[in-house]
């Protein structure tokens, strides 16, 4: 079964133990900035008066892992989206094609890696929840399998209406993710995206991809077909006589 | 090797070009130690909000699309057996490989960790357009290298390699074509995934079809300006006769795209957007206005259209539409989304102006000591020319 976390914007504190003990968990520089970098997978931002976690969103079926090309980020069946710094070369497709911005580049490094949330892929693997699950003090950030996270979710909103939206960010957002998140205010006032498609972004780019195999076979056939007719036109007007020098 | 008669070099002078490519060249030389020495970030204006620049935006999409005339010629020679544009091939191959040759440099610059290129070649995710793109560079790298090689083999009267090159010509042909027609698709088909970031004015599920047939009508713009600029600089007289149907062709495929761009555009519900005064729309009319209207509207005089200055004005016009076309689609459409203003900085500039100014001094190179051109109308011993034979 595939772990998730659940963020209850309305329970959040905005205490920050999630960024600290995240920093303590990665071996990461210690100092929190204001907005995640390469150094900080985590931090809590205020918006809209409303405390909300930043991170990865470990996508059902991540944008950042289709549009690598040296499959450097990868979705484990456990939950996690992890990511390769030895095969990664670079190009910042991720950067750029995920839904959430959330991988970042070391700008300042000569020879840069990627960094984001990897959910503690390493703890999960012992048994233990992540990090910032377990140092959190409300329960805000709430740790566990996905499908039963949906039904704490729905209990909550069901129990108290007013205090939430009714809506659970994650659930469908470009194809599902196994960070879902409650709130008390509309999600674009928490600078979240709300025009994602209800399906994986890479079928966009699939649907094209997986033509290039006809496109070859097709088209060769079709290019030979054409060099064939044209010359063939040539050398039967060559062997029955040249007209008005067309001699070779 | 007395088949290797090069002219000999004139006498050194000092004149302003010369100057200003120096200084430039210095000034690349600079960047290029900064770049790998001190990153990215100490280099570039790009950020975690705008990850790609200038050197994806212009050395990457537009090196390979100004290449597109090469394909597209090869294509209209060897495979449609249209043999009198035969005199226009060489060059245009010469174009067409050294802007690869560009887009492998830029690529080099722009990669975190560039020595990991053959990464691509190891580690495969065929979901990846990075990793379609990667192939088609280099794969097509390599069939342009093949083809510009029978000039060089012909160059040096190494008989035996021309003849195989002539063996393989058919299949080095197609393979071409097709790679070409993926590659510069795929281009656009990077900008499919960000659907949620990219302006409404740009982004369509065509995407890669518009790159593509934007491709081939700069390709052929290109053929124009720059049998123009070497006619300039070597006295030769333009291929007048040449170079007008292809100007007819280049407004066919202009029409084309034109009519399918605003298609997309009323279809997408933006067509009314168009004059609305934000700073996208503007973009948007003055790459519209540059690469399909004014050409356009220029060539479709036919005393314009055969006079030198006004078919070579509607071809740079249809070149510089294209480069705005990438641009917008690679910067301008994604600042909205990202919340920032992006502008190069003077070392990216540096670097993709440098790229620029080499392909210069190689073309110009590569056109005295080639047979590139007829081969009475330049300096080298004549020699039996002409790829078909
Ligand atoms: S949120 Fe972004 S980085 Fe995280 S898994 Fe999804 S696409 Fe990848
Ligand atoms: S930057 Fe690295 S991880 Fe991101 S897409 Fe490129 S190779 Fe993959």
């Amino acid at each position: 079964m595939s772990h998730a976390l659940l963020l209850d914007t309305t329970r959040c504190i905005g205490c920050g133990a999630c960024s600290a003990a995240c920093k303590e968990q990665n071996d990461l520089p210690l100092e929190i900035e204001d907005a995640t970098t390469a150094y900080t997978f985590t931090v809590v931002e205020k918006r809209a008066g409303v405390n909300v976690r930043r991170m990865c969103m470990h996508c059902l079926s991540p944008t950042c892992a289709s549009v690598c090309p040296v499959g450097a980020m990868r979705k484990t069946p456990s939950g996690p989206v992890v990511y390769d710094a030895k095969k990664c070369i670079g190009c910042r497709y991720c950067i750029q094609a995920c839904p959430f911005d959330v991988p970042k580049y070391q700008w300042d490094k000569a020879i840069p890696v990627v960094g984001k949330c990897v959910m503690c892929a390493p703890r999960l693997a012992k048994g233990l929840p992540t990090a910032c699950a377990s140092v959190c003090p409300t329960g805000a950030t709430f740790f566990g399998e996905r499908d039963e996270l949906i039904r704490v979710a729905r209990e909550r909103m069901a129990a108290e209406p007013a205090r939430y939206v009714d809506h659970i960010y994650g659930l469908d957002e470009a194809g599902g993710t196994s960070v879902l998140l409650l709130s008390g205010v509309p999600f674009s006032q928490l600078g979240l995206r709300t025009n994602l498609p209800n399906k994986p972004l890479g079928q966009l780019t699939w649907a094209v991809l997986s033509r290039v195999p006809d496109i070859v076979t097709l088209g060769g056939a079709i290019l030979y077909g054409i060099h064939w007719i044209t010359h063939r036109r040539e050398y039967v007007r060559r062997v029955e006589g040249p007209r008005s020098g067309e001699v070779k | 090797m007395s088949v290797l008669s090069l002219p000999r070099p004139r006498g050194f002078k000092m004149t302003f070009w010369r100057f200003a490519f120096g200084v430039l060249f210095a000034l690349f030389l600079y960047v290029t130690f900064m770049r790998f020495t001190r990153g990215l970030g100490a280099t570039t204006h790009l950020s975690d909000h705008f990850p790609w620049g200038v050197w994806i935006g212009f050395d990457i999409l537009c090196g390979v699309g100004l290449a597109a005339g090469a394909f597209t010629l090869m294509a209209t020679v060897h495979l449609f057996n249209i043999k009198r544009f035969e005199p226009i091939v060489r060059p245009t191959l010469l174009t067409g490989y050294l802007g690869y040759v560009f887009v492998c440099i830029g690529l080099l610059y722009d990669l975190g960790q560039p020595w990991r290129i053959w990464h691509a070649m190891v580690y495969w995710n065929e979901h990846s357009v990075m990793f379609e793109v990667a192939w088609c560079v280099m794969l097509y790298t390599t069939v342009l290298t093949l083809e510009f090689s029978h000039i060089i083999f012909e160059r040096l009267g190494m008989t035996s390699m021309t003849r195989l090159m002539h063996f393989i010509n058919t299949p080095l042909v197609i393979l071409g074509v097709l790679l070409s027609t993926l590659h510069q698709s795929s281009l656009g088909t990077m900008y499919l995934i960000v659907p949620e970031k990219l302006h409404p004015f740009w982004y369509t599920p065509a995407l890669p079809l518009l790159f593509y047939i934007s491709a081939i009508g700069a390709g052929l713009g290109m053929v124009i300006v720059e049998s123009y600029l070497s006619g300039r600089a070597f006295g030769r007289e333009l291929e007048m006769d040449l170079l007008e149907p292809l100007g007819r062709v280049m407004m066919v495929v202009l029409g084309i795209y034109g009519v399918l761009r605003l298609d997309l555009l009323f279809h997408a519900g933006m067509l009314g957007q168009v004059f609305k005064p934000i700073y996208e729309s503007r973009m948007f009319l003055l790459e519209f206005v540059t690469g399909v209207v004014a050409p356009l509207a220029i060539l479709s005089f036919p005393r314009v259209r055969a006079s030198k200055p006004g078919l070579v004005i509607g071809g740079l016009f249809a070149v510089l539409g294209f480069i705005l076309y990438r641009l917008n689609v690679s910067i301008t459409g994604l600042e909205r989304s990202s919340g920032t203003h992006y502008v190069p900085s003077w070392m990216e500039m540096t670097v993709s102006v440098g790229l620029v100014a080499i392909g210069f001094v190689l073309f110009a190179m590569a056109v005295r000591y080639l047979p590139i051109f007829p081969a009475h109308e330049h300096a080298a011993p004549a020699r039996g020319r002409g790829r078909g034979h």
